[in-house]
Parts: C-alpha cells; structure tokens; sequence
C-alpha cells in the first residue's frame, strides 16, 4: 500500500518534471502541443478514492500550470478529466470487473482496451484544455485540428511508455 | 439532517468535482486575462442579446400606438410644410409692345419629378391647366432644350424630354443654318444625335446647334449643344454627335414656351394638300 502511495508520487514528480522540462520546450509544431502529463491520472489504481482523484489531478495540474504560467487552465483540464475517469472506467470495465491488484495498463488488460481508455479520456482533456485556452468557438476548425494532432502525440508518447517501462 | 449527510455522502464525487473546477476555472479567468475578458464579452452578449430581444417584443406591442402618433406628426408636419401652400406666380407674362408683335410668352415651372436612365424619359412640371399650359407647349431652361409637354392636368403637367427615344426636335447648325432632325439614341444622358446635315457641308467640332423653328413649337435659336464629333453614315448624311448643353441631371426651374402664332401656322400648314 504504502509501496503504491509512493511509486504514484515518484510518477507525479517525475511526469511533471518531464512534461515542463522536455516536452513543453520542444516545438513541434504550433498544431502540435503533446501533454503526457496526464498519464499520472490514467495510471493511477483502479481504488482510488474519488475525492483523493479529484485532488491530485487537481495538484498535478496546478503544479503544471505554475510552470507554465497559466494557473488554472491545467488544473481545471485535469480535474475533468479525472471527473470523467470512473465514467469512462465503468464504460469499459471487462465482463467480471476488474481484478483486484492490477492496474489500468497494457500489461494486464492489453494495449486495445488501453488505447481506448486513453484516447476518450485524453481527447477530452485536450479539448477542454485548448477550447478554455482560447476561450472562443472563432477558431473552431482551426482548434480542432490542434486537439486532434496534439491528442495523437500524446497518445503515442503515453503508448511508448507503456513499453518502456515494464515494471508493475 | 442525517438525509442531508447522506446525500452528501453518496454526491461527494460530484460535489468534489463542482467545487474544484469552478475554483480552479475562477483562478484562470482571474489571472488569464484572455478568459477573463472573454468572459465578460460573453456575459455582455447574453444580457445584450437578452436586453435587445425583450425590446423588440415591448417595441412591436407598442407598434399601433407609435404608428398612429407617427401618422398625427406626419400631418401636422405636412400642413406647416411650405409645399403644402401652392404658389400662384402666374400665368405668361405679356410684353406691351405695339411695334414688335409678341410672339411667345414665357412662364417658369419646377420640375417635381425627373429621369434620365431610361429609354423614354419624363419629366413633371408643377403647374398645369390652371396656369395656362397645354400640349405641345417647348419646355426650355436657361441653358437649353428641356422638352415638349405631352399632358396636362389641373395642378401638373407631363413633358417629353429630350431624352426619349421618340422626341425628335428640328434643329440646325448656328453658322449656316442648315438643318436637321435632332434625336436620342438612349445611351448616354449628355449626348444625343443631329442627322440629316448632308454631307458636303462643312462641320466642325464645337459648332453650336439651335432650334431651328420649323415645328411651331420651340422658338428660333434656343440652345441645344455644341458638336462633338462627326461621321458620314450611308453616304450623303452626317452622323453627328451633340454635346448636350443641357445637364438633366442638374434641372430644376425650366421655362414653358407658348407661341401665340402656332395656330394660325399650324391653320395655314394644314391646308396644303396631302399627298
């Protein structure tokens, strides 16, 4: 238990780290805004506690935003995407539910099921974020089109983890 | 009290979401200016959509009674208005001349109405029957040829301008004298076309065109135009162009023309044999 507390924060420190440091400084493109950042909620156990997952997304993506210097926006984008986590984890549960001591990863439930869970939860943050980020429908196609290219970056670096790290 | 704690309980996830969003999307508009402003253009849309919907419907429930005010200050505007008084200036002038007999008498008329883009063009005079106009009466301003009266009521008259494409005037070229028939060819409102002049006469640009009287109906030398340019159709004719003295466009007072000695030409003429 206290093993999880602890591997679950290591992924915090270090999914921010990599997210501020690394990935926010590579200009892909001005279409292209990967953040992989959110692989912390979709990696946490399946026993969070709703409360306890509302709160970290909501430290995880505030302690974004200090980097970025957009307090709120990462908060609230992360927030709703853990609001919408239990919802999209029922949608997809197996038919005998989930056993206990696994966890949402490709290990256990195999990459189709994880590519799903990842894309519907991934897609709505990125909507959510870049739609508040200019806070305007003017553009409409245009955002799109960055949530679209920047939701499969994401889905690709957050597919290669999986595999690049093999541990539980 | 304990339903409420129930509640509480079974609704925390949602209760929990409620509140974290709405602080954390309070931070963003407060320090993120861009949402911030959007926000507050938005707010300002709605109510302004609200405000100006909400005002329509109160403007259309007070339609009759706004039109029948508007009706009351149209007339009570219109019976102050100085075209509401008719101005009887009168009537052709007569000259007392013993020695030179008068031969046509002039009045002044306003134009009331006016076009010069069509192919028969018209023009309304303010004066009619009860000032003396009649059919075939030269209507001519100062600076030329305006038209013929074709009708004439009470109170107004119709004339024929000489932009119509069925108005020929007889006119004839100042330095010789001789003449031709004068028309429009519908295009352009400046411009018209004097033919007939044949062609061993010699014509030059700016020669100045006249009536020339024949018809009985405008006087001898009333201005028409100057030549603009010229071109022999058919062989024995000139084509010329004339450069309209009159500008159309630009009229507004005219003068009608009533020759006293038109009966007794026209009398005299009709009783050539036809043939």
């Amino acid at each position: 238990m206290i093993n999880i507390l602890l591997r679950n924060i290591a992924r915090f420190i270090l999914l921010v780290l990599l997210q501020v440091l690394i990935i926010d400084n590579i200009q892909f493109s001005e279409y292209v805004n990967p953040f992989i950042y959110v692989l912390f909620i979709l990696l946490l156990p399946f026993e969070t506690p709703g409360w306890l997952l509302l709160l970290s997304a909501f430290l995880l993506g505030f302690s974004v935003d200090l980097f970025e210097h957009t307090p709120g926006l990462h908060s609230s984008a992360a927030i709703f995407m853990a609001f919408l986590r239990p919802v999209v984890l029922k949608l997809l549960s197996p038919r005998e539910d989930y056993e206990p001591n696994t966890f949402p990863r490709v290990y256990y439930y195999g990459f189709v099921w994880f590519l799903k869970y990842a894309f519907i939860l991934v897609l709505m943050h990125h909507l959510f974020l870049f739609y508040l980020e200019v806070f305007s429908f003017s553009n409409f196609f245009m955002t799109l089109l960055k949530v679209v290219l920047s939701t499969f970056f994401s889905l690709v670096l957050i597919m290669i983890s999986q595999y690049l790290i093999y541990k539980k | 009290m304990k339903n409420l704690i129930q509640f509480f309980i079974r609704f925390h996830f949602l209760i929990l979401f409620i509140i974290i969003e709405s602080g954390s999307l309070t931070i963003a508009f407060q320090y993120n200016h861009y949402q911030k402003a959007g926000v507050v253009t938005m707010i300002q849309n709605i109510s302004g959509f609200y405000h100006s919907k909400v005002f329509s419907i109160k403007e259309y429930l007070n339609l009759r009674e706004t039109n029948q005010q508007l009706a009351y200050e149209n007339v009570r505007l219109n019976n102050i208005l100085q075209q509401a008084y008719r101005s009887d200036d009168i009537f052709f002038y007569k000259q007392q001349d013993t020695i030179n007999r008068q031969s046509f008498y002039l009045t002044s008329a306003k134009i009331i109405n006016n076009s010069v883009n069509k192919k028969h063009n018209f023009l309304t005079l303010n004066k009619g029957t009860e000032q003396g106009l009649k059919p075939d009466m030269a209507v001519i301003s100062t600076n030329g040829v305006v038209g013929v009266i074709y009708d004439v009521s009470r109170f107004y008259s119709t004339v024929i301008s000489l932009l119509n494409t069925n108005m020929k005037i007889s006119s004839k070229l100042l330095k010789n004298d001789y003449f031709g028939s004068l028309e429009w060819d519908g295009k352009n409102y400046r411009h018209a076309i004097l033919n007939e002049i044949p062609y061993h006469v010699k014509v030059e640009r700016g020669d100045t065109v006249v009536t020339s009287g024949y018809s009985a109906i405008f006087p001898e030398g009333v201005m028409i135009g100057t030549i603009e340019d010229f071109k022999i159709k058919g062989g024995n004719f000139y084509e010329i162009n004339i450069a309209l003295s009159t500008d159309f466009k630009h009229l507004t007072f005219v003068s009608v023309v009533s020759n006293l000695k038109k009966e007794g030409q026209k009398n005299l003429e009709n009783t050539f044999p036809n043939d």
